[in-house]
């Protein structure tokens, strides 16, 4: 989260992160990750009216942040419900699969892999 | 930075209102300590009782918090009801980040609120909730409820205390997300004082880089010496508990209440053996590459017709130690049922441990009896120690309710001084290493073994005692470690913070300083917290040391009560 926000976003609040670390029922339980998983021919840029999310060949989105006019049709389309909003710049926090998380984790939890075909 | 400030939200329970304050004035303090010490100068009555609503609590984190490495701390600073001077405990988990995002630096509560209340804390304001439902439920279930009625999921802290603290409990403590505490001195027993059972604290604010490219290049520096360094190994493989073994080995671990410092079941509940046999998983506090806290599974049977539980308990050194080999418990089950009833009732570990270890020697002397106790108890014997530790909350008679004011009230009243181990009415952690410690924690602020790592000056000058180079190790310690405490960085990480590295931190932010005037913070600070005590009654001519400190040989020999004057004088000459 923290490595997310000061790389991408360049800010110290891990609210902008396109990740989001949580636990699925209080600390006892697990933590999840709240990461866009990439999906191949993505429905949150399917649902984009504006052209400002492109699905990527292999998986996943690029972002075109002029074109966004803040609609959230995207957020809404997400089936897994990881696409956060950003309220302050009234953009998606987008993922752009960049890696960042997974070098800052230096307890090889999270990894980013190639989506198998 | 010169629109810098520390923003400080003040809360008054009793009529239920709030303020911020803008202190500019304070920015030169940094954060965490510093500014906490000041905020409580200004608001503590040493005249009132520890518990008298007036008396303020402070937290407060620092400009450094969750944004590098390892910077995971809040420090509380409040007036202990256990020794009735100066009170100053640490936790970590989400708590700097919440207020963080919440955009305070620094919270003072005062007050006592009509009837038990929760705060939820959030970056657009206070709101005071009713807290009945709450009151008298023990730590876990009081999480549990609380994440379900407050906002922010992922992004706040839920800070609470147990029975124990809502009954007062000289040495009860508060919660903070489950698996850390403002474990020492008995905040929690302010808190229960106050009718404050909780406090939720969460916000979503953002903050901008002031400058990106030389944030990027320091904090990647920090991250890289932190993730290749020992602390690592250290702390994340065995985690604190190696200390158990390790200690052992060297005849510095206190068992069965210091009647020795070794102890011949140690290997069943080292750190080592915690991680083969009962280890589920490890956690960070936010903003911490390292992640110390290790979880251990406890499986149990809770009632006939095969009715079984588990429960995820955290475990370190400390909690081994006064739970473990100083009560001379043999299994790592007993063990986890102790820390895990110590937890649900919301006191703190070493505390409730060492009074475990006075009551057995009362017993076992005569001093008290079955009937008193309502039960018997000896070394090993969980069941006896579980009966005594709920009794201590809820006293049942005159003994336990002097009992619930700690170890040194209770030595005090009914005898057996000799083998209370208590150092300035503050029961010892799990360290018996020498002349340094015991002298270190009897003048450190707040009498434990972080105030000026005793046990470290110990083994450092084992060859040649040269009594006065110790001592004054000790004040150099702990006058830097009052500057990392302003910044509230994990003292796990003191060996990575270097003064040149706090500075190239805080310059990286837009705070320009330097060595020389982090050295001159760390002075001050070392001041203001000795004037506050003395005026709340530590008298360093009235200090008095238990026998068994030097019947039983430390780590380092046997101590000599001779050395142990010559070093307090020593102590005062340098003030």
């Amino acid at each position: 989260m923290l490595a997310c926000a000061r790389t991408i976003r360049r800010s110290l609040s891990p609210t902008k992160a396109a990740i989001q670390i949580r636990t699925a029922g209080g600390l006892q339980s697990k933590f999840v990750a709240d990461i866009c998983r990439g999906c191949i021919d993505a429905p949150c840029a399917a649902a984009c009216r504006c052209g400002a999310l492109i699905a990527r060949e292999g998986g996943g989105v690029r972002f075109i942040p002029h074109k966004c006019i803040g609609c959230k049709d995207c957020v809404e389309a997400c089936i897994i419900g990881v696409l956060e909003f950003d309220e302050d710049s009234n953009k998606p926090l987008v993922c752009v699969q960049c890696g960042t998380c997974a070098r800052f984790c230096p307890h090889q939890v999270l990894t980013l892999e190639e989506r198998p075909i | 930075m010169s629109e810098r400030t520390i923003k400080v939200l003040e809360i008054n329970l009793s009529e239920e209102k709030i303020e911020v304050h803008h202190r500019k004035d304070l920015n030169y303090l940094l954060g965490g300590i510093g500014v906490a010490s000041k905020l409580f100068a200004e608001s503590v009555n040493p005249q009132l009782d520890p518990l008298a609503p007036e008396q303020p609590v402070v937290l407060a984190n620092g400009p450094l918090s969750t944004i590098f490495p390892v910077v995971t701390k809040v420090v509380a600073v409040f007036r202990s009801p256990l020794t009735g001077e100066w009170g100053e405990s640490y936790a970590g988990m989400r708590l700097a980040l919440a207020m963080r995002l919440a955009g305070f630096q620094a919270i003072v509560i005062h007050g006592r609120a009509h009837a038990p209340t929760y705060l939820s804390i959030g970056p657009r304001g206070v709101k005071f909730k009713n807290a009945s439902a709450l009151w008298g439920l023990n730590v876990g279930e009081t999480g549990s409820i609380l994440r379900r009625l407050e906002p922010n999921r992922g992004h706040r802290s839920t800070i609470r205390i147990g029975p124990a603290g809502e009954k007062c409990v000289s040495f009860a403590s508060v919660n903070v997300d489950t698996y850390r505490h403002f474990g020492r001195l008995g905040l929690g027993a302010v808190f229960g004082a106050k009718n404050l059972k909780a406090i939720v604290i969460h916000g979503d604010k953002d903050e901008p880089i002031p400058d990106s490219k030389a944030y990027n290049k320091v904090y990647r520096d920090i991250y890289q010496r932190v993730v290749k360094t020992d602390i690592m190994d250290k702390y994340h493989g065995v985690g604190t508990a190696i200390n158990i073994n390790a200690l052992n080995n060297l005849g510095g671990l206190p068992t069965k209440n210091l009647q020795s410092g070794t102890f011949e079941q140690a290997g069943n509940i080292s750190g080592e053996s915690f991680a083969e046999q009962s280890l589920i998983r490890k956690m960070a506090c936010s903003g911490c590459p390292v992640g110390c806290i290790h979880i251990a599974m406890r499986r149990r049977e809770f009632g006939p017709g095969y009715e079984y539980e588990s429960k995820a308990i955290s475990y370190d050194h400390e909690l081994i130690f006064a739970l473990g080999s100083f009560i001379g418990m043999t299994s790592q089950e007993k063990v986890l049922d102790l820390i895990d009833l110590v937890e649900e009732l919301g006191m703190d570990a070493i505390t409730a441990g060492v009074a475990l270890g006075w009551v057995t020697e009362a017993y076992q002397s005569g001093i008290v009896d079955e009937a008193t106790l309502g039960t018997k108890v000896d070394f090993d014997n969980a069941e006896g120690y579980i009966e005594v530790l709920k009794n201590i909350v809820y006293p049942p008679n005159s003994f336990y309710a002097t009992l619930a004011r700690g170890t040194a009230a209770a030595a005090e009243k009914y005898g057996g001084k000799d083998y209370a181990l208590t150092l300035a009415k503050t029961e010892m952690p799990g360290y018996h290493t020498g002349h340094a410690n015991v002298l270190g924690l009897t003048v450190g602020a707040r009498h434990s073994h972080l105030d000026n790592a005793g046990y470290s000056v110990d083994q450092k000058h084992r060859e040649q005692r040269d009594l006065e180079k110790m001592v004054d190790d000790l004040i150099t310690e702990e006058k830097w470690r009052n500057v990392l405490n302003s910044l509230c960085i994990c003292l796990f990480a003191r060996g990575i913070y270097d003064p040149e590295t706090v500075v190239s931190a805080l310059g990286s932010i837009g705070i320009n300083t330097t060595a020389e005037e982090l050295n001159a913070l760390g002075e001050e600070i070392f001041k203001t917290k000795h004037e506050i005590r003395i005026k709340l009654g530590y008298n360093l001519d009235r200090l008095t040391f238990p026998k068994r400190f030097f019947d039983t040989p430390s780590l380092t020999g046997r101590l000599s009560s001779e050395n142990i004057k010559r070093m307090l004088e020593i102590y005062k000459s340098r003030l």
